[in-house]
């Protein structure tokens, strides 16, 4: 004896969020059975394990079928087939498009490609989350990506309308869009302690300060979010004249450090690294024409900057004070012409540091 | 007369991918209505084509008109091989027809392909031009009005109910053609779809005809079933009520009845000439020496005769043609059938109702459940113009049935159903109803506008409990039982239980809560063949019914109930089994007697298993107390003791004759001599009666926060909140162990029902406080070792508050209160039986109002209204966005939407914070209301029968996930043609066939599914008037964007 079918079809389509994590997250029915039972839902109803595996498969079958219009959250709002209230279809596509920062930041920064489809098995195991959930979660970035390539205007505007995502979570694609884009190395052990969200950081100030939408002038232009403006990256070569004019190097060094005489403790260390931080910054400005030294863009930043600072024990505290000035005394140097060029680049550098300056 | 039909097809969207190579299709549509074919132009290259077409004019009779579907069909071109066809809609235009329902149908609809289920959608506008109205009534039945309700429709008023009207139409099923050994199954399949369509458009026009020769202008109850007898046709057939209804608007001058004379009846009653030599025989002499059925071989043993008598008033022993009415009730009884001779015609001599609520005073006395069933073998249909086998097969039951309410003393049947149950060539057709005695001035004419206050007065009963007295006669009583005086009145006689398949009278005094109440029982029986199979199968029914009985009415003591509302007893036979099940709502009526208990004897009095038997006395007794408390079962202990016995001596009369009418605590001490009666005492005298008492408390009740029900009210509770859940759920069950006994199958069929509950509750768990309404069952034997049970249900949530303070007063103060209510508005039948009784004359006026305003309120498209109303700013961007979205090259297969459609959707959703939706909402229930909502216009019926098939079982998930889709598919396809009918709800819908039929070897499987229900515009009852004036602007913005797609 033996159930040979078994549906359960409402007019308002039935579903319940946690059966829907756990099929997001690649539960087996039988596993989100087990789950369930633990979690106590069997008390509710005095339902027994054969109603909640019923409820699963019918809950399994109702996801598998929407999957398809989930690809494309426009059509779940126009489709006839499943009558689903509109609360009910943002969560849907908030969930479906929800993703695990641990997984993420294994692929940032690596190209969308069968490639690393093929990879999907070792990153499953390396963060724990099921190979289906990693495949949807790889399927969507790739989706997301293939789609916005192809849009003109704001990027994160563009995923948010097209994906019907919240701002959060648009933003957060834009991030994975653009380090996909320009290939930034997210993977090197020096780069290990930076989390997700610091990198989504990063990529928001990048997005709307270096690249070509950032200037306001081109509204509708392919990819402007994108790539970086080529302009601005060719202008930041200009930037040299700071460690390269000895006068000039030996002036800003001594704004800076008159400003911040007395105000920290590490004093010193600021004052015998000023040089090395300094050409390290600037150097790391001057080569951004480069497409491979974009890439390294964010390693470098750790290994000529960070680095060295957290060896010398500075606090973020310190740090904020000094790259303050920093940026500041630049303006105060007469024969220093590149003012607006050096706001560009050292307001983003500044937020991404202070940002990926923890341990 | 001819009529003008015009369709326009307009634009496609979603469409598949039907050219690997471009990844694109090239569609084309073909519009057909008869024999006539219209093309649009091919759309190249596009899944959102934008077609746009000219108005395709048919002119047709409007014979035609009612008969045919108009059929669309959209396909891929391809120059070099055949066009392969994408899907087609079919849309039923009868809507159009009657003036008072919609003026168009313009909306998308799902292309459904039989292999491919849905794919993509058509928008389509539809509208049909009359030529001379004045005279269309008398060549067709264009105008009448289909209900599948079964009361009369909210927004109505009865002025006349006419009485029964029937009709069938066989053909040959297409499935079963020569041809098909060399067609495709899918044009076999197709080929069904558009006969039933056929069919049931012609059952309809006819049925049509028949009302407007009785007078009437509409069909309430409209019940059509599908009999797939397999090689030896196809039979399509309905029942329903025919009465003359008016709209409740002010202003609006009763309708005209049309008076024909029984001589002018047209033609189409030749199929119905035999049933008229028959008719004059009396009743009389028994039904079982009158009939020459065809299959003259099997004719003494196929008919049912329930030759058994039980303490119950429902089977009724049918050679006791017992004098009949009942002296008392001759006045009332006379002026009807002299009614009955001056309205009916000559061959409709039933005068059953497939009501199962009435408008107040309607309703008399109730006498108990007539059913009646027939085993029939199935022969091929010969000639499908003379269907006359099957007439009068139907024939010979309702006769039966008709005068087994004679038994009853009742001249009526009310709640009338039928059904039947085949397997290979062996069927089984099923009557039943509730026989009654009903006011005879429904069925006068005139009566109801002017006098009719003084009808009141000639039925001294009061509404609360005047239709449990008996209507039989109690010095010849059809069946042995209990009278006592009514617990209400005092004034006249009621029996202990009461059965019947009506719902509730709204007006009935209740105490506590309803509860759903099932009989399951499994019979094997051995393989056979022809007569000696049909002889088995009618030996096995009268134990099955009178087992199913047995059931039932311990499970209502259980739960100290006293009568059952709308009973439905199925039985379906199998190849070597039969299943029964009986559901029911029980009830406490408070005119009735209190339930006694349940008394367990061994079979001696001094049995060793002695002390066994108490500790199963115990749980029963334990259970009947625990179950009064979850119903909250508290009859008015004042109707007993406090009024001073008005009638002393025959008070004394029913002590005796009721077993026990003490509470539940005493039982125990009585003693078996004195509580010997049929239904109250199970003696336990071998294994089996152990085990079916077992059973009996297997039932679990529902888990707390959830009532269950299958009537359309719940008895204690009223005050619906707004949530609601209409659902279907089918089971199919595989019996591995092929030597089972009937014990082991009760078990599993039992099991299997309790399961499919417990899933609901579980399911539906965050409605709570929740009741189950309507809960129907449908259970089948698809194959051999296979049961399949198919359930269609309503969740509605309740306010738990209210409905506490509600019982505590009810049972005191209902009766007299609803009695006062009734003669302030003596005027007004209300049409909803669910609302209370007060319809106060501004009420009506508002719902005319609301109705003038707006004819198609609900078609709105509240979404894209919004849409419309959003900024120019997101207009602009969107138009923007429309350009820029213009010279992309497209990859993906799922953006390949065209410009425009893309622009809108995306406009929709940008305005509403991505909530919006350009699909219409659409509540279905099997209800004939929606909680807190006022349905304004009735826009016609809805019938709609698909199949879907499948070659890649596995593929599409197994049996479950193509049955899921499937369902869900039927389900979108009936929202969308509501919508376009301008509809915003389904209300009293059925599934009225599911059957699936597996090959899992060859990963075949294939699904009939048979739908129907009353599209209705409907409002919510708070916001009325905002709401009546935004849907109207509302109307204009989408008529405007329907123009602009």
């Amino acid at each position: 004896m033996s159930v040979e079918l078994d549906v359960f079809v409402g007019n308002t389509t039935i579903m319940d969020e946690e059966v829907y994590q756990l099929w997001l997250d690649g539960y087996t029915v039988n596993d989100a059975v087990k789950v369930r039972m633990e979690g106590g839902v069997m008390d509710e109803c005095e339902a027994s394990k054969d109603v909640l595996l019923s409820d699963t498969m019918d809950q399994y079958r109702t996801f598998q079928m929407c999957e398809r219009l989930l690809h494309s959250p426009a059509k779940l709002a126009n489709q006839l087939l499943f009558q689903i209230p509109p609360h009910r279809q943002i969560m849907l596509i908030e969930r479906y498009y929800a993703f695990d920062d641990t997984f993420v930041r294994e692929v940032l920064g690596k190209k969308l490609s069968k490639g690393t489809k093929k990879d999907l098995d070792d990153i499953s195991a390396k963060t724990g989350v099921t190979l289906k959930s990693c495949r949807r979660q790889f399927d969507n970035f790739k989706r997301v990506f293939k789609v916005v390539e192809e849009l003109k205007g704001p990027l994160v505007e563009n995923i948010r309308q097209h994906f019907l995502l919240s701002d959060k979570l648009a933003r957060d694609y834009a991030a994975i869009v653009f380090f996909a884009n320009n290939r930034f190395e997210t993977g090197k052990r020096k780069l290990q302690y930076l989390s997700f969200q610091d990198f989504a950081f990063c990529a928001g100030q990048l997005i709307s300060n270096w690249t070509v939408g950032a200037v306001g002038e081109y509204n509708m232009v392919e990819d402007m979010d994108v790539d970086l403006d080529k302009e601005f990256l060719q202008e930041l070569k200009e930037l040299k004249i700071l460690i390269t004019d000895k006068d000039l190097l030996d002036q800003h060094k001594s704004l800076v450090c008159t400003a911040l005489r007395g105000k920290t403790k590490v004093f010193p260390e600021m004052e015998t690294s000023f040089k090395n931080l300094s050409r390290g910054l600037i150097n790391i400005a001057a080569k951004l024409t480069n497409t491979k030294d974009v890439r390294d863009f964010f390693i470098d930043l750790v290994e000529k900057f960070i680095e060295p600072c957290r060896s010398d024990r500075w606090t973020a505290a310190d740090m904020k004070l000094y790259l303050t000035h920093y940026t500041n005394s630049a303006h105060i140097l007469d024969t220093f012409k590149h003012q607006v060029v050096w706001d560009r680049y050292m307001g983003v550098v500044k937020s991404c540091i202070f940002k990926m300056y923890h341990d | 007369m001819p009529g003008k039909l015009k369709a326009k097809i307009v634009a496609g969207r979603h469409l598949p991918v039907m050219d690997r190579a471009s990844d694109l299709t090239d569609a084309f549509v073909e519009v057909k209505f008869g024999n006539t074919t219209f093309k649009t132009d091919v759309c190249p290259k596009s899944l959102n084509p934008q077609w746009n077409s000219e108005w395709f004019k048919f002119e047709v009779d409007d014979e035609d008109l009612q008969d045919e579907p108009l059929q669309i069909t959209v396909l891929d071109h391809d120059t070099y091989s055949a066009n392969d066809a994408i899907g087609k809609v079919y849309i039923d235009i009868d809507p159009l027809l009657y003036s008072e329902a919609a003026s168009v149908i313009s909306g998308w609809f799902p292309i459904y392909d039989t292999i491919h289920g849905i794919r993509g959608e058509i928008n389509v506008i539809v509208k049909v031009e009359l030529f001379n109205d004045l005279n269309r009534f008398r060549q067709s039945s264009c105008g009448v009005k289909f209900f599948c309700t079964t009361c009369i429709p909210q927004c109505y008023r009865a002025t006349l109910v006419h009485g029964f009207v029937e009709e069938l139409v066989v053909n040959e099923d297409p499935e079963y053609q020569w041809i098909d050994r060399i067609r495709t199954p899918r044009a076999s399949n197709e080929a069904r779809q558009r006969l039933i369509s056929l069919m049931s458009g012609e059952l309809q026009r006819k049925i049509g005809l028949k009302v407007l020769e009785m007078g009437g202008n509409a069909v309430v109850g409209y019940l059509q079933c599908f009999d797939l007898e397999g090689e030896s046709g196809l039979v399509v057939r309905a029942i329903g009520t025919a009465c003359t209804l008016d709209k409740l608007s002010s202003g609006s001058a009763p309708n005209t009845n049309t008076h024909m004379h029984p001589n002018t009846a047209p033609a189409s009653n030749a199929c119905n000439s035999p049933s008229k030599d028959g008719k004059e025989s009396p009743l009389a002499h028994g039904c079982r020496s009158t009939h020459n059925s065809p299959v003259h071989s099997v004719c003494s043993s196929q008919r049912l005769s329930q030759n058994f008598s039980v303490s119950v008033p429902t089977l009724i022993f049918t050679g006791m043609g017992s004098g009949g009415s009942a002296g008392k009730e001759a006045g009332p009884l006379r002026t009807l059938l002299r009614q009955q001779t001056q309205t009916a015609l000559e061959q409709r001599e039933f005068p059953f109702f497939t009501l199962t609520s009435f408008p107040p005073g309607f309703l008399l006395h109730v006498g108990g459940v007539v059913s009646a069933r027939s085993v029939k073998l199935l022969d091929r249909i010969h000639n499908p113009d003379e269907p006359e086998t099957r007439d009068a097969w139907w024939e010979e039951i309702r006769q039966e049935i008709k005068s087994h309410a004679r038994a009853l003393g009742c001249h009526a049947v009310v709640g009338y159903s039928e059904s039947t149950s085949i397997c290979e060539e062996v069927c089984i057709l099923s009557a039943s109803g509730t026989a009654a005695i009903l006011n005879p001035r429904y069925m006068r004419e005139g009566c109801l506008d002017i006098g009719c206050t003084d009808h009141r007065f000639e039925d001294p009963s009061p509404p609360s409990c005047g239709f449990c007295h008996i209507p039989y006669d109690e010095l010849n009583m059809p069946f042995p039982a209990q009278l006592t005086y009514c617990y209400h009145c005092r004034r006249q006689k009621v029996p202990d239980v009461l059965f019947t398949t009506i719902d509730l009278p709204s007006e009935a005094a209740v105490a506590g809560k309803g509860c759903l109440i099932q009989a399951r029982l499994c019979r094997l029986k051995k393989k056979a063949q022809g007569e000696t199979n049909a002889t088995a199968i009618s030996n096995l029914l009268p134990f099955m019914e009178y087992e199913l009985h047995t059931q039932l009415m311990n499970k209502l003591k259980l739960r100290s109930m006293n009568a059952l509302f709308g009973l439905h007893i199925q039985i379906s036979v199998g190849e070597n089994m039969l299943l029964g099940l009986a559901s029911a709502t029980g009830v406490y009526l408070t005119a009735l007697p209190a339930p006694g208990g349940i008394q367990i004897a061994g079979k001696t009095p001094g049995d060793l298993s002695n002390e066994h038997i108490s500790s199963i006395q115990k749980r029963i007794n334990d259970t009947i107390a625990v179950n009064k408390e979850l119903y909250q079962i508290n009859p008015p202990e004042l109707a007993e003791e406090g009024v001073g016995s008005p009638i002393p001596e025959p008070r004394h009369r029913s002590r005796l004759f009721r077993s026990h009418s003490e509470s539940s605590d005493e039982l125990s001490e009585l003693d078996l001599s004195h509580g010997k009666k049929d239904a109250f005492v199970l003696e336990i005298d071998d294994t089996d009666a152990v085990e079916d008492i077992h059973s009996l408390l297997i039932d679990a009740p529902p888990p707390t926060g959830f009532y269950s029900c299958n009537t359309e009210n719940m008895p204690g509770i009223s005050n619906w909140t707004s949530g609601v859940q209409m659902f279907t759920s089918v089971r199919v069950l595989r019996l591995s162990n092929a030597n089972l006994t009937n014990q082991g199958l009760n078990k599993i069929f039992t099991d299997l029902c309790e399961n499919l509950l417990k899933s609901f509750y579980f399911k539906l768990r965050s409605m709570i406080p929740c009741c189950l309404c309507h809960l129907n069952f449908t259970v089948a034997v698809p194959e051999e070792e296979l049961i399949q049970v198919t359930v269609t249900a309503v969740a509605m949530t309740y306010d738990k508050e209210q409905t506490q303070e509600k019982t505590a007063e009810k049972p005191v103060n209902k009766g007299s209160l609803e009695a006062e209510e009734q003669l302030q508005f003596p005027l007004e039948l209300c049409a909803d039986s669910s609302s209370s009784n007060i319809q106060t004359a501004s009420k009506i006026s508002g719902v005319a109002e609301s109705t003038n305003i707006s004819p198609r309120a609900a078609s709105v498209d509240y979404g894209s209204f919004a849409d419309r109303c959003s900024t120019w700013l997101e207009l602009l961007r969107l138009k923007a966005h429309t350009i820029r979205r213009g010279s992309v090259k497209t990859i993906s297969s799922l953006e390949r939407c065209s410009p425009l459609q893309e622009g809108r959707s995306r406009s929709l959703r940008s305005s509403r914070s991505f909530g919006g939706s350009s699909v219409t909402v659409v509540k279905m229930t099997p209800l004939s209301f929606l909680p807190g909502i006022r349905i304004i216009k009735y826009l016609g019926i809805i019938n709609m029968f698909f199949i879907r098939e499948t070659t890649s079982l596995r593929e599409e998930g197994g049996v479950s996930g193509f049955l899921h889709s499937f369902i869900a598919e039927v389900f979108a396809m009936v929202r969308a043609h509501v919508a376009a009918l301008g509809g915003n709800a389904v209300v009293s819908y059925s599934m009225k066939e599911c059957v699936f039929m597996e090959n899992p070897n060859k990963n075949q499987a294939q699904c009939l599914i048979n739908v129907s229900g009353d599209a209705v515009i409907c409002i919510s009852e708070t916001d009325q008037e905002s709401s009546a004036s935004t849907a109207n602007t509302g109307q204009t913005g989408g008529g405007g964007t329907d123009g602009a797609t």
